[in-house]
């Protein structure tokens, strides 16, 4: 069977673990056994930004509300409720008021009320005094003035402004409920939640494991007994282990477009879904460093892109190219075709964007003769490495002549806050399909996860007017205006979104994968195991 | 015999103290640390926290401060916490030791029990077809990458014979943790056995030239005693030494083999601290190893006097 068959048998049964879950009766017990593609930086999912917490770490914890485990496309109409049975906004659209289920316990046996809920955020916001040591996301709440509550059972977040998404983030896996009475360094090593699995063990380098909660407040549910995460680092071994059915599921889009082949030729009837992981490649320049302290410069840099060239060697044609916002019918926000292709370094017709580029760097004095010579800084990880040789080859058509600086991957983020780059390659997840998620945690000026330090008063201007708006195509007018600014001022210039795929035994049931985020469907209270 | 014990001993404490210093101002040369890690999979620095989890972990003292509590704490039997877990590194360490130390002595068993007897066949039947196999074998030995060895035989015996599983911490019983650990352990000491058998050939061809076994064999002793009685023993104190040696050199072999077999050792581990800069865990392992290697290397040169009676250290 040829692989574009195959991956559309692989979707129709995915399609049917969406619609058709009822027909099937669900059977309880087994454990479900995963690997984990390297070492956990902590068991904190409120302290880190990688899916290397949120995929094993999820199911230990309940949000307010969530993205609908079984739809593939996160929305605001695709939140449902979770700790929340209900919520609502005032009239002025500043506060939001949520309603908790009552007699929930945390795994510790202690119950769970709306102080738990306001201590979150206080913590988030740093009005505790025992707050993170790392808060990645402190922008998503950075319009959040205070968290009051009203008795047990009732917890209302007060605005600043109206911001009509400010559900949406409730509703990531990056956005779980913690126990106050837990100190955020036990949250690190001994996670306590109130979700469907309670942790029992994490062995570094080796295994993590978590047990059913017998006392989960969602009756009935979860039918696993378990989930054992066994940490493989080498990719040929962990592949082999799961084509030899040593495990029921791989990590998350661990499968890339030319293992895909493999995998599926190996173990056949493995269901591999080939989905957006929304995750960027983007190019970052530094503009504090000359030459590229010169918008013509980084003008032409951009123009010498041919991301279809990317798609095609580093994805096989499947990656998706857009702009900032991830695009239909993948994405939510973001702009269509041929809005895309009139900002600058999207046109199809390469050669002329090249010409171009090379009139411009002609203009400033450089030529095949003279090069600008220029170091290509990215981590030292194939998915970086891979894009970055491309990047050298392709700038090399426009009298740049780079050279690859590999960084070590443990000191990537430090180097590159520390502005120690001219020209980077640099790949960036995107938590939520929402403007303000993707925007104000990369491109606004007080962002501490913006890398470039790029910073436009208007377009944070923008940003905060988009943010505001109700009406939602008004608002994408406005992100889209956001858009040909952030592609007008170089400001991170996205390559493409890859697709890469995540596999599990056919005998693996109630599982969706989603399509628009990778951090947010896997709490596992819905999959069970039919064998 | 005991001035000589007594001289070794002091020699060793020097050379663990030399390295101690070694490790410690090494790891420190290493660029970032571990704030910049723990940072990383954040996605971004905040250089205020950054300076705040630097004076948790004690970073902003002085190396010399440092180094003086390291020691301070290991002579006490403490070995501080490790940075990543906010684990004591004992309860992250001990519980790999013995997973390494069973792999370590199996391939080391391998490398011996395979690498010293063809390595007498081969000099005995020098220049015949079995000779030429043999050495062909060891060659080959030497050549092949531990991590492409090992990567073939997971393939074999995983995929296509399934044979084996990936490793597990608790298998069910004695007999399958030996099969689990013998497939790793024969391609660790596959290396080791070709070295052992190639200076085992050539010594033994030199012992075997000598007059005293031409002695032997006229005074109508067998092949075998020949062979294994006066010869062996003649021509196995280099072979000795170079198991010493690869004793000591196994942990290298062991780093790619537990990572492609995915075993939880500790030579993985080290690798992996090392990458997230886990001084207190790089530390005390290094240390560890260190002190193994300078233990090997003195039961060597005792078991010269064993294996050789005219050799005395008295003087």
């Amino acid at each position: 069977m040829r692989l574009s068959a195959r991956l559309a048998v692989a979707l129709t049964f995915a399609a049917i673990g969406l619609g058709g879950l009822p027909a099937l009766a669900q059977k309880s017990g087994g454990t479900l056994r995963i690997y984990h593609r390297d070492n956990l930086p902590s068991a904190s999912i409120h302290e880190e930004a990688t899916i290397s917490t949120v995929q094993p770490f999820m199911g230990v914890f309940n949000n307010l509300v969530l993205f609908d485990q079984q739809k593939p496309l996160n929305s605001p109409e695709t939140i449902v409720p979770d700790l929340a049975d209900s919520w609502s906004w005032d009239a002025t659209n500043t506060k939001l008021t949520f309603k908790l289920h009552p007699g929930v316990k945390w795994h510790d046996g202690k119950p769970f009320t709306a102080k738990d809920v306001q201590c979150t955020w206080n913590k988030l916001t740093g009005k505790d005094a025992d707050d993170f040591r790392k808060n990645p996301r402190a922008v998503w709440w950075q319009n959040l003035k205070d968290v009051t509550v009203g008795g047990d059972l009732e917890v209302t977040f007060v605005l600043n402004r109206p911001q009509p998404s400010f559900l949406m983030m409730f509703a990531s896996g990056y956005t779980p409920v913690y126990p106050c009475h837990v100190s955020t360094k036990d949250m690190r090593t001994n996670p306590i939640g109130t979700g469907p699995f309670k942790f029992v063990e994490f062995r570094r380098g080796d295994t993590v494991k978590f047990v059913r909660n017998p006392d989960y407040w969602k009756h009935g549910k979860p039918y696993l007994d378990g989930i054992e995460w066994k940490v493989i680092e080498n990719r040929s071994t962990r592949i082999l282990a799961f084509v030899a059915g040593e495990f029921d599921m791989t990590f998350a889009t661990d499968v890339t477009v030319p293992l895909l082949k493999d995998v599926l030729s190996q173990a056949p009837k493995a269901i591999c879904e080939l989905a957006p992981n929304y995750v960027s490649t983007n190019l970052i320049i530094n503009p504090s460093t000359a030459p590229f302290n010169d918008p013509k410069i980084r003008r032409a840099m951009a123009l010498s892109l041919d991301r279809k060239a990317f798609n095609d060697i580093l994805s096989g044609g499947k990656a998706d190219i857009t702009g900032v916002m991830l695009a239909p019918p993948a994405g939510i926000w973001g702009m269509p075709p041929e809005v895309l292709q009139s900002l600058p370094g999207y046109s199809s017709d390469v050669e002329k964007s090249r010409a171009e580029a090379r009139q411009i760097m002609e203009g400033l004095g450089y030529s095949d003769a003279k090069p600008l010579k220029v170091k290509v800084s990215t981590r030292n990880i194939s998915v970086y490495r891979d894009p970055a040789v491309l990047l050298i080859d392709q700038l090399k058509k426009i009298h740049i002549d780079g050279e690859l600086d590999v960084v070590d991957t443990s000191i990537w983020h430090a180097k590159v806050t520390r502005g120690e780059y001219s020209v980077g390659l640099n790949l960036t997840g995107v938590g939520v399909d929402d403007p303000d998620v993707n925007l104000y945690e990369n491109y606004s000026c007080e962002s501490e996860r913006n890398l470039t330090r790029y910073c436009n008063k208007e377009v944070d201007a923008l940003i905060d007017q988009q943010s505001q708006e109700l009406d939602r195509e008004k608002r994408k007018k406005i992100v889209w205006e956001i858009e040909r600014r952030l592609a007008e001022d170089l400001a991170r210039p996205i390559i493409l979104y890859d697709r890469v795929a995540t596999c599990w035994q056919p005998y693996v049931k109630g599982f969706v994968l989603h399509h628009n985020s990778i951090y947010n469907n896997w709490r596992y209270e819905d999959v069970w195991l039919d064998k | 015999m005991s001035a000589y014990l007594v001289r070794r001993l002091f020699l060793m404490a020097v050379t663990l103290v030399g390295m101690s210093m070694l490790i410690f101002v090494m790891l420190r040369l290493v660029p970032g640390n571990i704030t910049d890690i723990i940072f990383d999979s954040a996605g971004f620095v905040n250089p205020a926290q950054k300076k705040k989890i630097e004076r948790q972990l004690g970073l902003d003292q002085p190396i010399i401060t440092q180094y003086v509590r390291w020691i301070g704490g290991l002579a006490h039997g403490d070995l501080g916490y490790a940075y990543v877990s906010e684990k004591p590194a004992i309860d992250e360490i001990l519980p790999r030791i013995p997973v390494t130390a069973k792999l370590a002595g199996l391939a080391l068993a391998f490398s011996v029990l395979f690498g010293v007897p063809l390595g007498v066949m081969s000099a005995v039947r020098q220049n015949t077809t079995l000779d030429y196999v043999l050495r062909i074998l060891s060659l080959s030995g030497l050549s092949l990458p531990s991590f492409w060895l090992g990567l073939l035989i997971l393939m074999a015996f995983v995929h296509f014979l399934g044979w084996i599983p990936i490793y597990k911490a608790t298998p069910e019983s004695p007999w399958k943790e030996l099969a689990l650990l013998s497939i790793p352990a024969a391609a660790v000491g596959f290396r080791s056995s070709a070295l052992v058998m190639r200076l085992t050939r050539s010594s033994m061809l030199e012992v075997l030239r000598q007059d005293y076994i031409r002695t032997a064999r006229a005074k109508g002793a067998s092949e075998t005693s020949v062979n294994y009685e006066h010869a062996l023993r003649n021509a196995v104190l280099p072979v000795v030494t170079i198991i010493g040696i690869e004793a000591a050199f196994l942990i290298g072999g062991l780093i790619v083999t537990e990572t492609v077999f995915n075993i939880p050792g500790v030579a993985r581990f080290l690798v992996e601290a090392i990458r997230w800069r886990d001084y207190p865990i790089v530390q005390n392992l290094v240390m560890f190893i260190a002190i193994i290697v300078v233990f090997v290397n003195f039961l060597v040169d005792l078991m010269y006097v064993v294996l050789d009676p005219r050799i005395k250290y008295d003087s």
